[in-house]
């Protein structure tokens, strides 16, 4: 299961976070700046799956951003890992060589209407792995 | 004309924010409105008490909102407004919106004319609310409805499908086993490239990559399917192990990742059916190949599966042979997770052939170790090191290093074992007492050697007293020396220590009474110190050498009960502890879908009681070993079924050893534990029953009483009826030999363990050789005194088939332990045994000889006994026979 889906920037500001689990807002914060902690501290032989707490985070850097997903064991960590590569993937498609400034502005809309995201994303003929609205 | 709401002040003080506050900010409506219900919702928030009131109102509005777009008009079930309600549902999630809609939901979901991306949606939504509340979605007809559409056209609701089975069917495996065929078809059908399902789908040449994935971690959930699904099965993975052989269709990585994530699961899929050897064996093969890949992800998550695939008998010779890689990963990688996995996979394939070498390259991994794995790695070296231990010395020596490299991370269960371990074996004890001897010589050492070496030095320093380097002034002197820069508890014990020095080496008594009289003890600022330095003060004062001797005798062996050390590992790294071979196959052998339940396995019978005793009746028997260590580490679940009150199985067996020997475990079971060590002098005898309580539970009401026959009287020290779990106490016995008695006394033990009343009896091995005194004698006397023995009352003979193989060693073993001296030199046949003594009661004295002639071709016994009264020549016959 998908706990949580974040996209945080090397300055550690968060530009997208989604949780699919009930979580504390102040909880929040803190997850997401040791989260970013963990991943800046990371180096290039270092693989990209990290064990923290009780579950594991699975993370990509594109650019100045970096998107953590953290998952449980139920899910398999390189399909997870090739999950964020395509939903980059098909952002790019959308907004035509996205960049942070189109997530942050303009992605928060598109998120809130979900219909309008699977729509586009089925448009491409490549449908994601989990519903991002929902999660699962 | 209405003033506006926003003039108004509220209608109870409360917090600003929140919806209050909004509705507060409403314009005014007047009941004369259309929009009524607005007005009705409105004033109810107002109305509202609290916050979760508040809540639950809006949420029954929102659901109010939902049930009409869902499920009422026709007109609302616009694909669109639908989706929109399904997520937001979904979204919400709480308890309030399983309970309106886990009904609902599954007949939209199978409804024929639901459209595919409303049938996605409420797939989602049904998986969601059942997260939340499993027990609100009640099973029905629609699952087998549900299982079909994993043949559906559409990615969206076969992906959504696919989730929401694999979750329900942990729960409801019988309610989905139908899946597995259709699953298993469906991959094919993904895998094969002639087939053209899902074609679109295809991730850089990779067939709808996540969709096989999902398909293959459902069929996870059921074990190996049906002969018709199995052979179609087989073929589907066998294709996914070969294109990852073939060469790649694309240079790009993306390629190789999706390609690789349906291998990994795949691998994942043969490791849980466990059926396969040839995959098993494929797949081992496939994952060694990734150990030594460039990518660190491939190797990090090869290293994870091996894990798991070293727990499967087939494939465990296999991973073995991958030794060497795992251990360069170990020193070499730079990731720490990655040599995490390492060591988990080194622990997972140890076992006898190998434990030794992955021992000592887990110690030398630890000596550099991250601080917040040390701790995992200490306890499974120490688990290692106990079970797979063939000659103990290296075990303590592991444990030693243990404490040596990381002392800190050394928890208290680990050194309480390895205490335990030589408390519980005597061959162990002096090379432990010199080790730890050594150990402590080294300048700066760690409070857990401290500890351990105190009491072991304690215990059996006198086995190394010998040695002038370590006499006992130099032992005293050693600990000592640590003695300012250890913390209260460590120098509780060594004062213990120090105590039990004054017993075995009165010679150092007035050093030690010095050290104890000093400000420093007495008057010590911690109560416990103060008061033990006291109290041993007075005690080696006041008492004689006897009385010292008893208190501080030798601790008794522990009962063997379940190790908290691996119980700490798990509860450490919760339920996804890698375990060795063992561990998994009875973990295995339980449910299929997830419970997982350690199953009961017996415990071996502990080793006997030796214990360097006052100089009583020599123990000559040795006892064998237990048999595997292997049952000392897994939780024993105690079965609460009382024994009925007839004598305890199996005490017969044990009666008849204790015959010729006065030391060990009378009974066990899975509760009880009963141990005992006598001592007879003359017509005197003195019992020390040791009842060790096995469980965690306390055994409450616990009363033992002694019947025996009137020739024999017996008074027994009460103690307290209360037994806390995991103890050991003891009861003294102390008996009389009134004249020769037949019946062996019955101890008959009740006591309540949760809540049931057990019911133990046990004979007492109190025989009539116990008050023999052996006497020597010469041929002539023997003979003399044999032919006034020979009338026919007087004679005991028996002829018999030998139960234990024919050892003159072992006999003479056993006829002294009988009580009798052996006589050399007196029978003309030196095959034959001849023995002599007096039995002792307070009424009499009965002189009686003894000559056992064995024939070893025929493997029996001739027996003869002759002693003045019939009624003794008998018993002791009856009792003689059985030992051989």
């Amino acid at each position: 299961m998908i706990k949580f889906f974040l996209m945080v920037n090397k300055q550690g500001q968060t530009r997208l976070s989604r949780y699919y689990e009930y979580m504390d807002l102040h909880k929040r914060t803190i997850l997401e700046t040791e989260v970013i902690k963990q991943c800046l501290s990371r180096s290039k032989e270092q693989c990209s799956f990290i064990e923290y707490k009780d579950f594991k985070l699975v993370y990509r850097q594109y650019a100045a951003l970096f998107i953590v997903v953290g998952i449980n064991e139920t899910e398999n960590e390189m399909a997870v890992y090739e999950l964020i590569h395509n939903f980059v993937e098909v952002l790019d498609k959308y907004f035509s060589r996205v960049s942070e400034l189109d997530v942050s502005f303009l992605f928060n809309q598109l998120m809130k209407s979900s219909c309008c995201l699977r729509w586009a994303c089925n448009g491409f003929k490549v449908v994601p792995y989990f519903d991002l609205a929902v999660g699962s | 004309f209405s003033p506006s709401l926003a003039s108004r002040p509220p209608s109870r003080l409360r917090p600003a924010g929140g919806l209050g506050s909004f509705a507060a900010k409403m314009p005014a409506v007047s009941k004369g409105d259309g929009m009524r219900g607005l007005a009705v919702f409105i004033s109810d928030i107002r109305n509202c008490k609290s916050k979760e009131a508040e809540i639950k109102r809006i949420n029954k509005e929102l659901g109010y909102l939902f049930i009409s777009v869902l499920v009422n008009s026709n007109t609302s079930r616009n694909p669109t407004f639908m989706g929109l309600a399904l997520h937001c549902i979904a979204n919400v999630g709480s308890r309030e919106m399983a309970e309106a809609f886990a009904g609902e939901i599954p007949k939209i979901l199978v409804a024929g004319d639901t459209m595919d991306s409303v049938k996605q949606s409420a797939a989602l939504c049904l998986l969601r609310l059942y997260r939340t509340s499993p027990d609100l979605v009640p099973m029905g007809d629609w699952t087998s409805r549900v299982v079909h559409l994993l043949n559906d056209q559409h990615l969206g609701v076969v992906t959504a499908a696919t989730s929401l089975i694999t979750t329900l069917a942990q729960k409801n495996p019988d309610e989905f086993k139908t899946s597995v065929s259709l699953a298993v078809s469906r991959l094919s059908r993904i895998v094969t490239s002639a087939s053209t399902d899902l074609q679109d789908y295809t991730y850089y040449f990779v067939p709808a990559p996540w969709l096989s994935v999902k398909l293959l971690r459902l069929l996870q959930c059921y074990p190996p399917p049906d002969p018709s699904a199995r052979g179609r099965l087989t073929e589907c993975l066998e294709t996914i192990l070969n294109k990852a052989q073939e060469p790649p269709k694309s240079k790009k990585v993306q390629h190789s990742n999706a390609k690789n994530a349906v291998l990994f699961e795949a691998i994942s899929l043969i490791i849980h059916h466990d059926s396969e050897p040839n995959l098993l064996v494929r797949a081992c093969n496939q994952l060694g190949q990734f150990l030594q890949h460039r990518e660190t992800n491939l190797r990090y998550l090869a290293l994870e599966s091996m894990c798991t695939l070293a727990s499967s008998e087939f494939s465990h010779e296999a991973v073995k042979t991958h030794i060497e890689t795992v251990i360069n990963a170990l020193k070499t990688e730079r990731d720490v997770s990655v040599r995490q996995r390492a060591v988990d996979l080194l622990y997972a394939m140890c076992d006898r052939s190998n434990a030794q070498q992955i021992v000592a390259e887990m110690l030398n991994y630890l000596e550099t170790a991250d601080y917040s794995i040390r701790e995992e790695i200490v306890l499974k070296v120490a688990i290692l090191a106990e079970k797979y231990a063939v000659d103990y010395t290296w075990y303590v020596d592991t444990i030693l290093n243990l404490i040596r490299i990381a002392g800190d991370y050394v928890s208290e269960e680990v050194w309480y074992r390895v205490i335990q371990i030589v408390i519980n074996r005597d061959d162990v004890q002096g090379y432990a007492a010199k080790t730890v001897f050594e150990a402590l010589q080294a300048p700066a050492c760690h409070e857990n050697l401290v500890k351990v070496g105190g009491y072991i030095l304690g215990e059996f320093g006198n086995l190394i007293a010998g040695d002038p380097r370590s006499s006992p002034l130099i032992q005293f002197n050693l600990l000592h020396s640590k003695f300012h820069l250890c913390s209260v508890p460590t120098r509780a014990l060594l004062l213990s220590t120090y105590i039990k020095f004054v017993n075995l080496f009165p010679e150092i008594k007035t050093t030690i009474q010095d050290v104890l009289r000093s400000d420093s003890q007495l008057k010590n600022a911690d109560v416990e110190l103060q008061q033990r330095a006291v109290e041993y003060l007075r005690l080696s004062t006041i008492a004689s050498t006897d009385i010292l001797a008893t208190v501080l005798e030798e601790m008794p062996p522990f009962p063997e009960r379940e190790s908290s050390i691996l119980a700490k590992l798990k509860k450490k790294k919760g339920p996804n502890t890698v375990t060795d071979l063992e561990e998994t196959k009875k973990e295995r052998n339980s449910d299929m879908n997830g419970s997982t339940e350690a199953t009961l396995v017996n415990s071996t019978p502990s080793p006997s009681a030796d214990l360097l005793g006052l100089g009583a009746a020599p123990v000559t028997n040795s006892f064998p070993p237990p048999s595997s260590s292997g049952s000392l580490l897994v939780d024993v679940f105690s079965d609460t079924s009382a024994n009925p009150a007839s004598l305890a199985p199996g005490s017969e067996d044990n009666f008849a050893r204790f015959v010729c020997k006065n030391n060990g475990v009378l009974f066990e079971n899975q509760l009880l534990q009963i141990g005992l060590k006598s001592e007879f002098r003359q017509n005197l005898g003195r019992m020390f029953i040791f009842y060790g309580n096995k469980t965690s539970t306390q055994f409450l009401n616990f009363s033992p009483t002694l019947i025996c026959s009137e020739d024999l009287q017996s008074n027994i020290l009460s103690f307290d009826p209360t037994v806390e779990g995991g103890a050991q106490v003891q009861q003294i016995v102390n008996i009389e030999c009134i004249s020769d008695f037949m019946e062996a006394p019955v101890l008959n033990i009740q006591f309540r363990y949760g809540g049931a009343l057990q019911n133990v009896s046990v004979k007492l091995p109190i025989t009539l050789n116990k008050f023999f005194q052996p006497t020597e004698m010469g041929s002539q006397d023997f003979f003399q005194r044999w032919k006034q023995l020979s009338s026919p009352q007087q004679e005991m003979q028996n002829i018999f088939k030998a139960n234990h193989p024919l050892d003159t060693e072992i006999t003479k073993a056993k006829i002294i332990g009988f009580g009798t001296a052996l006589l050399e030199d007196v029978d003309p046949n030196p095959a034959n045994f001849v023995g002599a003594g007096i039995i002792h009661t307070k009424s009499s004295q009965i002189g009686c000889l003894m000559r056992l002639e064995p024939n070893l071709q025929a493997q029996m016994y001739r027996l003869t006994l002759r002693t003045s009264k019939e009624t003794v020549s008998r018993r002791l016959c009856e009792l003689l026979s059985e030992q051989f």
